[in-house]
């Protein structure tokens, strides 16, 4: 372990900061909570609100797992891995099903999850309105008064002018039935597993320091209309590795002739389809 | 047979090894050491300092080696240190009327007490380029010695308060606050505003106190003064109970002086905005100073018109750190985000056939 700094890097008072933090997300599903992020030795943007969280709450007997993309060897999953071996020594693990803490970067694995794990979120921008109304100040306000109809006006806009609604990734979820949530930049086709998960959903925004959550079993709306219902979309193709028709898909370029394959997005998930089929 | 790419570890082993040779540059020159950064860089090593929100001058120097020379990268470096050092209170207010001067300009008054003092400035140097600084082992020139000041050399901005001219800022009882501990929250108050200011990027508050210059606030600033030099800082002990010195730093001030046509409450007078920063960032204390004034508008009882005016615009804005991090964030993969946004469109495309 790396000598001169406490285990997983933050100090413990700083800790049980975020802790409290945590609690008080847990308490208010959906509702994000200011908190005193720390500067991270990684860069805002890389995921510091996510390993903040990760350091407050793990212990030595927990194993986790990083992705980025879906994937555990993409560079980013690579090095905040390598940070927390560094500074916490903690067991690392690529499978889904034997991580305690999973952090993640744009996906919720395909593997269900369950009670005893807790899935880390990296947050970019926690506000769900934001691009909508950029001051903070008048966006708390919104929040708490449940006033959401700005959001409802953009997607119906969308339906007007486009015939659709034009948001496929960060689609804004309903959380409890209370707070308007950004789900972070997931794809949309991600945002029903949310909904009444077994394990505790954190997020952690560090550049824009707030903390929220979806406690285990909370119901998770994402917005729609009654006769333009919620679709989840994925590339309509089968995966080149697996042949799984059922998760989310990476186009690759495979030439300069428009040929394309689709591979799963969730490395692990893939792995362990190619294992049973073998 | 496709088959995914795998190796991401080796990558980034690699790149970091690679990362540590450019550095390094050609073998045939000697190494620069951090001795030599941090007395012959200074204004760099001091906007490392202040933008690190860290008085090192060591520990900036070394920091600006290890990034390449990358000032936002040396002050990130700076950060992420001083992030992990314990905090234990806070200095009393820096007496910046009883600094050691070594440079001191009034755009206000020609003559006042104290006198002004140039200083070690650029301000009246002829930018040509000075090719025997190219050559090494060029002799100095003697510096003419300044007669020493013995009394304290009175601020401009208390010559004006002692008239009446100049607003007079209420001491604040409240802790001041400290956005590295607590995040921002808005109406941000006077002191969460200076800290972020003085922690914020040079190069975006100088475009946003031009911008106050140029219509967008209607300021009508005058210097009224610029001190350089080095300060004591006190801070006191809990188990003590009174204040002690714990050491000098380099600062350099700004006070602007700021027409204002009074309200129902005020009568008609000066108002202050105010920069400092570590070492001698004068540039950076001068553009802190317009844009402080210009977030003073709501306090003010001014329209609140020009982005320098707005506080959420600005102090959201201004940390290179955060700004640089979400900017360069859009470098790391997207692709999931961007295959949902593929599906999308060609969706929508077949839609609009």
């Amino acid at each position: 372990m790396e000598a001169g700094y406490n285990f997983a890097y933050l100090d413990e008072a700083t800790k049980r900061m975020i802790r409290r933090a945590i609690l008080k997300a847990v308490a208010i599903p959906g509702h994000q909570i200011p908190f005193g992020a720390r500067e991270m030795p990684l860069p805002y943007g890389w995921g510091t609100g996510g390993i903040q969280v990760t350091a407050s709450i793990i212990g030595p007997a927990d194993t986790l797992k990083v992705i980025d993309q879906g994937a555990d060897d993409t560079t980013n999953a690579i090095s905040i891995r390598r940070f927390f071996a560094r500074v916490a020594d903690v067991a690392t693990t690529e499978r889904t099903e034997d991580a305690s803490i999973i952090q993640t970067r744009h996906r919720i694995p395909e593997a269900p999850l369950r009670e005893d794990q807790i899935l880390v979120y990296q947050v970019p921008m926690p506000e769900p309105l934001f691009r909508l109304e950029p001051r903070i100040a008048e966006t708390k306000r919104m929040h708490a008064l449940a006033d959401y109809g700005l959001m409802h006006t953009k997607l119906y806009e969308d339906i007007a002018r486009l015939g659709r609604i034009g948001t496929a990734y960060n689609y804004p979820v309903m959380v409890n039935e209370r707070y308007l949530m950004s789900p972070s930049p997931i794809p949309a086709f991600d945002n029903p597993k949310m909904d009444r998960m077994p394990a505790l959903q954190l997020f952690g925004a560090g550049r824009e320091k707030r903390i929220y959550a979806v406690p285990p079993y909370t119901p998770v709306r994402s917005l729609d209309f009654e006769d333009h219902p919620f679709r989840a979309i994925r590339a309509p193709h089968a995966c080149t590795l697996c042949n799984s028709t059922a998760s989310y898909l990476d186009e690759v370029v495979t030439d300069d002739q428009g040929g394309r394959v689709y591979v799963c997005s969730d490395t692990d998930f893939c792995r362990t389809e190619q294992e049973r089929a073998a | 047979m496709y088959v995914a790419v795998k190796g991401g570890e080796a990558a980034i082993d690699a790149a970091h090894a690679w990362l540590a040779d450019a550095r390094r540059g050609d073998a045939a020159v000697p190494e620069l050491t951090t001795a030599q950064i941090e007395q012959q860089m200074t204004l760099a090593v001091d906007r490392v300092m202040a933008e690190g929100s860290c008085y090192d001058r060591g520990l900036a120097a070394l920091a600006l080696k290890q990034a390449r020379g990358d000032g936002i990268e040396a002050a990130f470096l700076l950060r992420a240190y001083r992030t992990t050092l314990t905090r234990f209170g806070h200095a009393a207010p820096l007496d910046t009327a009883a600094m050691g001067i070594t440079r001191r300009i009034s755009a206000t008054y020609k003559e006042l007490p104290g006198g002004q003092v140039l200083g070690p400035t650029f301000d009246y140097t002829h930018r040509l380029l000075d090719f025997a600084l190219a050559a090494e082992g060029v002799t100095r020139d003697a510096v003419p010695e300044r007669a020493a000041d013995e009394a304290a050399i009175p601020r401009v901005s208390e010559l004006l308060a002692r008239e009446g001219l100049m607003q007079r800022e209420e001491a604040a009882e409240a802790e001041p606050s400290d956005l590295t501990r607590e995040p921002l929250a808005f109406p941000a108050d006077r002191s969460a505003r200076l800290q972020n200011l003085a922690r914020g990027d040079e190069g975006f508050l100088l475009g946003l106190g031009y911008s106050t210059q140029r219509g967008y606030g209607n300021a009508h600033p005058f210097v009224g003064e610029i001190r350089q030099g080095g300060v004591m800082v006190e801070f006191t002990p809990p188990e003590l109970g009174f204040a002690i010195e714990i050491g000098e730093i380099d600062v350099t001030e700004c006070q602007m002086v700021n027409q204002f046509h009074g309200s129902l409450t005020e009568p008609p007078q000066f108002t202050r905005g105010y920069g400092l920063v570590f070492g001698s960032g004068e540039r950076k204390a001068m553009a802190m100073a317009l844009v402080d004034r210009a977030l003073r508008a709501a306090e003010l009882g001014e329209d609140i018109t020009a982005p320098a005016q707005d506080a959420e615009f600005v102090l959201y804005h201004s940390d290179n750190v955060e700004a640089t991090g979400f900017v360069e964030h859009l470098k790391l993969p997207h692709y999931v985000d961007f295959q949902s946004e593929l599906e999308n469109i060609r969706a929508m495309r077949r839609n609009a056939v």
